[in-house]
């Protein structure tokens, strides 16, 4: 199983080590790593996406909690949460495949952010699953290079989530 | 006034009330040292190795139940703390390891004996610092403190450039520190115990399993007292024992891979677990999958990662187990019958139980020819003082110890546990004694773990550490041996250490007195000469070189699955 986990952490150098190294000690996988400061300057906010059964999810969100500089660990019900990432794509785009890519581009609401004769270079934010929809129309026609963010996730709803 | 860094740890120390620190200067630390040099109130110790020096706090920590504390300078003398923090790490000790750094302009330039401490001891330490500034020393060293000894308790590093033990500020201790990510749960929830008191009250043939935890938070009274009041049996891991005297008709010694058969077959059997305090490791369990199949499982533990990790729970309770004891005993005085009837209905299962202990007791076959590690053991029981301490080293001579010295009192046996640390042994009972100077503190060790860190008899003997060493010599790393010969047709590569060494005259080259037994009835004769001999004594047996440590469950099997010594 998929899951988005949060961890909101103190900002100070090693932290992003300390988490990561709980990871690759037990020997868990993370498939995507978001981290940047929060409107607390104290405070940084890791997002992270790993995969696994729910003994194993529970083991990953305790062993974060217990870190000493966790502050708090939320795992976040997909129907609770908001998630967004963002790509930056350079696609192919010789004669024949111009007008496609823009036409996928306009269709996914990505930004044109660099051309070349021989290239587009898009940008698109939005929920993982449209981020990779949009991504694998433009395969065919080209991609030469991909750079993903990995979701960030924030809770539906008024409640926020602070220290 | 202002102080410098140095001044402000020793300080710092003072105020946590340690009295007794192993320490190792160097050059990172050597402003650390000049400043120990007329700081009297605090003893330090030279261990002739960084290991040992993190051993012996170590062992001082597990004896007193303070926090103990170690010095290292950087690079290569902060290395050598790993296998010692590691130890510390596995068997939740607390600890406070300083270690010297480069001074903060030379971090990251591959300076002279420059290490990345804080990354090399991230994943085997319960936290760790790097102080940058001098004015944030004093609150890092009440959070190290802090940290190391509540919750499940751990070691703590804490890293010290050069220059901050150089710099100078006004020096003020907190009083107290408030660390935002770190709220260990310590009142286990009413409700929760509640409920847990009710399922064992139900249980026809309940057990109690006890580890670590319940030494570690002092609750080895509370956890005797709810044993009695309820009538149920207590099995202990290695770990564990000292928390439930063993002397108890009600006590099932050791539990696991070299356990009693009555404590296999209890767990094996039983329709309710109590665990406290213990992180069903898989020595314990055996397969896990034939492990307590019949039971409900209430688990007790401070750390909640410790629950669920290893085994399903029906019931967990997170808190100190001490406070967790204590309620559930008010508990069960609330709304259970009293201990009278609590026992008579227990009083078949305790039949069962009386009937496995009957057929196959904790036993082994004497010899009238060759010494017996196990009849060593039993003599040394016999002959030491009741609260004697007891450090071991890893291997079959640890297991023999844990079978056949009969442990009544908590604090009283220092074992590697979880890391199974060779060489912790002598260090362990050079810090114990340290802190118990009155107390008779030994340690049993085999020849190979003993040379890992016999260098320190020269610490035992400069600083007048009356620590009884005793070697049981088969000339063997005799546990290894033991799998090789039940699993590997006896094919003992690289495990037989021939090499004749005279222990006798090496304890005596360092100052120390060596004896020797080489027949049975020379053991008495020189357990109680060297229990007489004032200062440290090395007493070799030279015992039954292939003599086997059983019962023995093989790793992976279930724990019916015993090999039994008879």
């Amino acid at each position: 199983m998929r899951h988005t986990i949060a961890v909101l952490v103190e900002n100070e150098f090693g932290v992003l080590s300390r988490v990561v190294g709980l990871f690759s000690g037990r020997g868990f996988n993370i498939d995507s790593l978001t981290v940047a400061p929060t409107n607390d300057e104290a405070l940084s906010r890791i997002t992270l996406v790993t995969r696994g059964d729910e003994q194993i999810i529970e083991q990953i969100t305790k062993q974060l909690n217990k870190l000493i500089d966790v502050i708090k660990v939320i795992d976040f019900e997909p129907e609770h949460a908001i998630e967004r990432e963002m790509v930056l794509v350079k696609v192919s785009a010789e004669e024949q495949s111009r007008a496609e890519v823009l036409r996928i581009a306009d269709i996914f609401r990505a930004k044109v952010i660099d051309v070349t004769p021989k290239s587009y270079t898009l940008e698109a934010t939005g929920a993982p699953a449209k981020v990779s929809a949009m991504v694998e129309l433009l395969r065919p026609l080209g991609l030469k290079e991909l750079v993903s963010t990995g979701p960030v996730v924030i809770g539906r709803g008024a409640k926020a989530w602070k220290g | 006034m202002k102080l410098n860094g140095a001044r402000i740890l020793l300080e710092c120390l003072k105020r946590e009330g340690v009295d007794t620190i192993f320490g190792y200067p160097g050059g990172t630390v050597i402003n650390l040292y000049d400043e120990l040099f007329s700081f009297k109130e605090i003893r330090h110790i030279l261990p002739r190795h960084e290991q040992a020096g993190v051993h012996a706090a170590d062992g001082y920590a597990r004896a007193t139940g303070k926090v103990g504390v170690a010095i290292a300078t950087s690079g290569p003398g902060a290395t050598n703390t790993i296998t010692g923090i590691a130890t510390a790490y596995m068997d939740s000790i607390p600890m406070v390891i300083i270690t010297g750094q480069v001074p903060t302009a030379l971090i990251g330039n591959d300076a002279f004996q420059e290490a990345d401490i804080i990354g090399i001891t991230r994943p085997c330490t319960k936290h760790n610092f790097l102080v940058k500034d001098v004015k944030d020393l004093a609150t890092i060293m009440k959070k190290a403190f802090y940290i190391a000894r509540t919750g499940r308790p751990g070691p703590v590093v804490v890293d010290l450039p050069k220059d901050v033990q150089i710099a100078q500020t006004e020096f003020h201790y907190p009083e107290s520190v408030e660390i935002r990510g770190y709220k260990p749960t310590v009142e286990g929830h009413p409700k929760q115990i509640e409920k847990a008191v009710g399922m064992i009250m139900q249980a026809k043939k309940p057990v109690i399993y006890v580890g670590g935890g319940v030494i570690l938070a002092n609750a080895a009274a509370e956890l005797v007292a709810l044993a009695k009041r309820l009538g149920i049996p207590v099995t202990t891991t290695l770990m564990g024992l000292g928390a439930y005297p063993e002397n108890d008709p009600h006590s099932l010694g050791l539990l696991g891979m070299h356990g009693t058969y009555y404590a296999n077959m209890a767990v094996s059997h039983c329709d309710m677990l109590i665990a406290i305090g213990a992180r069903f490791d898989d020595r314990v369990t055996g397969k896990i999958a034939s492990f307590a199949p019949h039971a409900k499982i209430v688990h007790v533990d401070v750390d909640p990662t410790s629950i669920k990790k290893n085994v399903r729970v029906d019931l967990p309770i997170v808190g100190d187990v001490r406070d967790v004891l204590v309620k559930m005993l008010k508990v069960a005085d609330e709304i259970g019958p009293d201990a009278k009837a609590c026992q008579a209905a227990l009083a078949p299962w305790i039949a069962e139980i009386d009937e496995w202990k009957a057929k196959h007791p904790m036993t082994y076959k004497q010899s009238t020819s060759v010494i017996k590690p196990q009849y060593v053991i039993q003599r040394l029981r016999a002959l030491s003082d009741p609260d004697a301490i007891v450090a071991t080293d890893v291997g079959q001579h640890q297991m023999w110890t844990a079978q056949f010295f009969g442990f009544t009192a908590p604090r009283t046996l220092l074992s590697s546990g979880g890391l199974g640390t060779m060489g912790f042994g002598l260090p362990a009972a050079m810090g114990a004694q340290a802190g118990f100077p009155e107390r008779q503190v030994m340690v049993v060790c085999g020849d190979g773990g003993f040379q890992m860190n016999m260098q320190e008899l020269a610490t035992i003997v400069q600083n007048r550490l009356n620590v009884k060493i005793v070697i049981l010599n088969n000339n063997f790393l005799g546990m290894v041996r033991q799998w090789q010969e039940l699993f590997f047709d006896k094919r003992y590569s690289s495990t037989c250490m021939e090499l004749p060494i005279d222990f006798i005259k090496l304890a005596e080259a360092f100052g120390a007195t060596g004896l020797q037994a080489t027949k049975v009835e020379e053991v008495d004769e020189v357990i109680k000469k060297g229990f007489a001999t004032n200062g440290p004594v090395l007493m070799e047996f030279k015992v039954a070189r292939e003599e086997k440590v059983l019962p023995m469950v093989p790793a992976g099997a279930s724990l019916t699955e015993m090999v039994l010594a008879s």
